[in-house]
Parts: structure tokens; C-alpha cells; sequence
């Protein structure tokens, strides 16, 4: 019998994780499940789970307050949206400036590599309720 | 989800930091803090083996990073063993493929540190 073929509707996935370094991997690993169901390449698939990543550490790390970060992936025919969002006191600007690639300072290559990574990149920062990222990262034809 | 870390002396003074896992933001202390105590030691000729790590992500990059401006501090000098060619891509977009030396094996970097 053959295999049903993924459908060509939006589909929804949602994860909630505390705002804790040990369930980042919990993270990035449910999101490339996700990116797996759709046509993406191995490398396109790992580009996901680092942005995944990165935008998770971020939160921990910058969102003062936050205790959960909710990750939610739309799967479309053209690709995947990724949303991740955190219930803090919204972000400083700072955190989600990408730095410099010549500079040898640690941290701040986060943002960088969201943006190198993924093909749109959009931040919503409110200090009432948190910073929301919003990214996509469209299949290759 | 871990990573183990081992460090064995090698010729010439050089200490080689074998890594096996995902170095994130939960993993990367341990990392940070085996380079610590290398570079409290003296020791600041270190070689890297990313050989068997599966993953990386800019906390561990933040991670030797800040190894090599302590050793650069006192004329020592951090260099990478990569093959994985995710975590080299990470290595050249990011720039840092400028700012390490990065070998395909052990010899190669051993060789260059001579």
C-alpha cells in the first residue's frame, strides 16, 4: 500500500519548553523532526535546528522573567515558518543586534547565524510579553 | 545529550582537547571549563579535535573563542581539528575559519604548530 503523501495544507506543531539550557535540545531535535517532513535537505535541516537553537539560547540568556519559550512550526507546501517566543520582560535591543563577523568578542554570533541561516528573519519585541521571532526557511527548488 | 572531553599531552607542549558530542548552551561549560584549567595551567599551545562532535552552536563557538584570546595573551595559539562539514560551514560563515587554524586531521595541525 502506498504511503500517504504529506498533505498541501498548513500544518501546525507546537512545543512549549521551560526557559532552562537543558531542554534547548529538546528543541532544535522536535523542529528538524518537523523540517524532515518536508523537502528539505539534510543540510537545510540543520540550518532549522541551529536557528532553533540560537533563537531558544537567546531567550534563556537575554529575556529577563522568562520561564517558558513556546516554539511553534507551520508546515506549508513552500517551506517551514518557525516561531519562538518567550514570556519575558521583551529582549534589549542589544541582544538581537548580529555582531560584526570580524570581531573576536565572545557572543553575539546568535543573531548572526539566525540571519545567515534562515531565509526571512522578523523580531517583535513588546517588554509586556516578551520578544517574538518569526522565521522561514523555504525548500529548495 | 552530553559531551565528553578528554585531554592528552602531545609533543612539543601542546595539549590536544578531544570533544565527542553536541557542544550548546547546556554543554558548553564543561568545555569552557577544561580550557580553563589547561590555560591556568600554562598551557597555551591547544589543539582541538571537533572530529566526533555532531553539533555546535555559537555558545560554543563563544567557548573557543574565549580560549584563544586568553592563550593569544600570552603567545599561545588555538587550532581546530574539523571534518564534519555542517560544523565547518558553521566555522565559515561565521568568519572564524580566519581566525583558527583548521585541519582535516591531527598530523596536519600538529605539523603546523611546529
Amino acid at each position: 500500500m502506498p504511503l500517504p503523501q504529506p498533505s498541501d495544507t498548513t500544518d501546525t506543531v507546537e512545543l512549549r519548553i521551560p526557559s532552562k539550557a537543558e531542554w534547548v535540545a529538546v528543541a532544535r531535535l522536535a523542529v528538524a523532526a518537523v523540517a524532515s517532513r518536508l523537502d528539505f535537505s539534510i543540510e537545510d535541516i540543520e540550518d532549522v535546528k541551529l536557528a532553533v537553537a540560537e533563537a531558544c539560547t537567546n531567550c534563556i540568556q537575554h529575556a529577563a522573567g522568562s520561564d517558558q519559550i513556546e516554539i511553534v512550526c507551520e508546515r506549508a507546501p513552500g517551506g517551514l515558518t518557525v516561531r519562538v517566543r518567550d514570556n519575558g520582560r521583551g529582549t534589549r535591543p542589544e541582544a538581537i543586534q548580529s555582531r560584526r563577523v570580524e570581531e573576536t568578542r565572545v557572543g553575539g554570533l546568535g543573531v548572526f547565524l539566525i540571519r545567515s541561516l534562515m531565509d526571512t528573519v522578523e523580531y517583535d519585541v513588546h517588554p509586556d510579553c516578551g520578544t517574538n521571532l518569526v522565521m522561514t526557511k523555504k525548500v529548495s527548488s | 545529550m552530553d559531551i565528553k572531553v578528554t585531554v592528552r599531552a602531545e609533543r612539543g607542549g601542546t595539549y590536544v582537547v578531544d570533544l565527542n558530542g553536541e557542544i550548546d548552551v547546556y554543554t558548553s561549560p564543561k568545555v569552557k571549563d577544561a580550557l580553563g584549567d589547561l590555560i591556568d595551567k600554562g598551557h597555551y599551545n591547544l589543539l582541538i579535535n571537533l572530529e566526533k562532535v555532531r553539533y555546535i552552536d555559537s555558545t560554543g563557538l563563544g567557548v573557543l573563542i574565549g580560549g584563544l584570546k586568553r592563550v593569544r595573551e600570552h603567545g599561545g595559539s588555538v587550532r581546530l581539528i574539523c571534518t564534519n562539514p555542517q560544523i565547518r560551514k558553521i566555522f565559515d560563515i561565521t568568519g572564524l575559519v580566519k581566525i583558527f587554524g583548521i585541519y582535516d586531521d591531527e598530523e596536519a595541525a600538529m605539523r603546523a604548530l611546529v
